[in-house]
């Protein structure tokens, strides 16, 4: 038999796949392929010969393919069979139409609302846990509470300490610049005070514990929920906002205040160092200014926030846990939406903090 | 009978810490065979099968697949050998975002330069091949019930022709009557595409249908190999527990039979 062109040889697999497909289809129409020079066939060879030979049949011609050994036709037919039903595949609709946006949009606040709703009422459900901890202290787990407080509290003093120290050199040294223009450079201590004990020093606080401890909510209820613990506590007759919502928020309620204090006073000190450096003005200059012109009324309007950052924050992560499905994708959606949530209420909080400061005179 | 070694670890020594899960290992694949390996819970199948495809670098010993030593292969040697192999893993673990035919596709979109027609067509021709509905390409897996998974998984692991696959545990958790049909599923696609097959079982119906050979990993190596029926002889506590316990009665008369 001469080695005629209807006939493939060498491997056929899927690393010469193109190659062989070329080949096949220079061969224009025949009638039969020889396989005997065939030294190797994999599955996507197989499909190749299979297709080919399925495009013949619906052209109406007869295609026979000969040659092949035991084990080579015993591929090509598990080939066969597992092509024969292919169904033409229903693509989904691709169509854009005009209405879509408005749908898109619809669907959107629609979303936004249920999220809102639910967000409220998973707030509601952690009040009223957090209610029944209080009036019953027994229930509270105080080692997770303890445990909590570590990661999310103690854990982020270095961070919050060196955040306030620098904000207060950097508040100092731009107030001075400004200041100096009118000799009144003193007055950088009362700049200084007041920005960082009134606002700075809790809501950078607040956006620190916001991106440190609200996506670790997140990951570790969400990881939980994925792997079904959620569900294994319900059954077991526990109650997970029991176990693992309340003491983390308790915790963050507890230390966020604490953590504040921290940012304030090392504003301070940054502050201070840096008016002694830059302006001349001394340690003790500093301190006869800070008392006689800051009421510490400051200090607890700043504080007086923090408990509530510390809800907003600690809902928000654990309610974004809560909502992780079985994928891995939502898990980092979630955790990231957790993370911009919590930091823009924790603003918008704040402002809403100030509106009603200013309207109470305080 | 000339056969020839696929797969030849030679003094393969796992530690985790000081617990020494293998010692001096050796065990031997040959062509187009299914070996099984048993053993008891923590006896190290596991993670002789990740030492194997390099999931787990061993304190000592050489890894020799196709030829290659694993060892001491540049990175392109490796690459050469993983593209011959595909691995199951025991809860078929598929990339969560992605859909059943996007899983199938990753290997050959990563590895092949081919069109993307070629490659859905042969994505779907591997998704039939394991006996999987049609319409299930477009599934995701959290929507796929667990031996569907199973299967979305070796389509996975079939996705670049492999001349050797590795199952770890294919048919636990599926019902006796999927755990029977996953068994003929791999012996079929053995027999069609001559593959060689390195599995890890609990299950003994699973031994009894799919496997030429058995491997009991005990005491730290491979203590003994052979077939079935070699097996029921061997005297030895675990294994004459585990081959002629209440459960390995029933699948008996299957073996009697042969």
């Amino acid at each position: 038999m001469t080695s005629a062109p209807d006939a493939l040889t060498g491997p056929v697999t899927l690393a010469n796949l193109t190659e062989k497909r070329s080949f096949l289809d220079a061969m224009g129409a025949v009638n039969a392929l020889d396989l005997s020079g065939v030294t190797e066939l994999d599955t996507a060879g197989a499909w190749l010969i299979v297709s080919h030979q399925a495009q013949a049949k619906s052209a109406g011609r007869p295609f026979t393919v000969q040659g092949a050994s035991p084990a080579q036709a015993l591929l090509l037919d598990t080939v066969t069979a597992a092509l024969a039903p292919a169904p033409p595949r229903v693509r989904r609709p691709p169509q854009h139409r005009a209405g879509d946006e408005l749908v898109a949009i619809g669907a959107g606040v629609s979303t936004f609302s249920g999220n809102i709703g639910a967000s409220l009422g998973f707030l509601g459900l952690v009040i009223a846990k957090l209610i029944g901890t209080i009036l019953r202290p027994s229930r509270l787990r105080f080692t997770a509470l303890v445990h909590h407080m570590q990661q999310a509290g103690l854990n982020a003093v270095p961070i919050v300490a060196l955040m306030g120290f620098l904000i207060g050199i950097v508040l100092a040294f731009q107030g001075a610049s400004q200041l100096e223009q009118f000799g009144a450079e003193v007055f950088v201590v009362d700049l200084i005070a007041i920005s960082i004990l009134r606002e700075l020093g809790v809501l950078l606080t607040a956006i620190i514990v916001a991106g440190r401890s609200a996506s670790a909510f997140t990951a570790s209820i969400g990881s939980m929920k994925m792997r079904e613990e959620i569900d294994a506590m319900r059954v077991l007759g526990l109650d997970p906002i029991e176990l693992l919502v309340v003491p983390r928020i308790l915790a963050l309620v507890i230390l966020l205040p604490v953590l504040a204090f921290v940012a304030d006073m090392a504003g301070l000190f940054g502050g201070g160092l840096m008016a002694w450096v830059d302006l001349g003005i001394s340690p003790g200059m500093f301190q006869t200014q800070l008392l006689a012109n800051t009421d510490v009324s400051h200090m607890l309007v700043g504080l007086s926030k923090a408990p509530v950052f510390a809800v907003i924050i600690g809902v928000v992560g654990c309610h974004q846990g809560m909502q992780v499905k079985g994928n891995t994708d939502s898990l980092g959606s979630l955790t990231s939406r957790s993370v911009v949530v919590a930091i823009f209420m924790v603003i918008v909080v704040d402002a809403l903090f100030s509106i009603f400061f200013a309207l109470w005179g305080v | 009978m000339d056969r020839e070694a696929v797969i030849s670890v030679r003094g393969l020594t796992n530690r985790f810490g000081k617990t020494t899960i293998h010692e001096a290992l050796d065990l031997d694949v040959w062509r187009g065979e299914v070996l099984g390996v048993v053993g008891a819970s923590g006896s190290g199948k596991s993670v002789l099968l990740r030492s194997i495809v390099g999931l787990q670098r061993p304190a000592a010993g050489s890894v020799t697949v196709l030829g290659t030593d694993l060892m001491s292969a540049s990175p392109d040697q490796r690459h050469a050998v993983e593209n011959r192999w595909g691995v199951m893993f025991q809860d078929g673990a598929l990339f969560s975002s992605l859909t059943v035919r996007e899983n199938v596709e990753a290997p050959m979109r990563e590895k092949l330069a081919i069109d993307a027609k070629t490659r859905v067509a042969l994505a779907d021709l591997r998704i039939s091949m394991v006996g999987l509905p049609s319409r299930a390409g477009d599934l995701y897996p959290s929507e796929l019930s667990g031996g569907m998974r199973k299967r979305a998984g070796l389509a996975r692991a079939l996705s670049l022709d492999p001349q050797i696959v590795f199952l770890d545990e294919p048919t636990a958790g599926l019902d006796p009557i999927g755990a029977s049909e996953f068994d003929a599923l791999i012996r079929a696609m053995q027999k069609a595409m001559g593959l060689t097959v390195f599995l890890v079982t609990h299950d003994l119906d699973t031994l009894h249908a799919t496997c030429d050979r058995i491997a009991v990993l005990a005491d730290r190596k491979v203590k003994f190999t052979g077939t079935m029926h070699e097996m029921l002889s061997v005297d030895h506590p675990w294994v004459h527990a585990y081959f002629h316990g209440p459960r390995a009665h029933a699948a008996q008369p299957k073996i009697e039979a042969t």
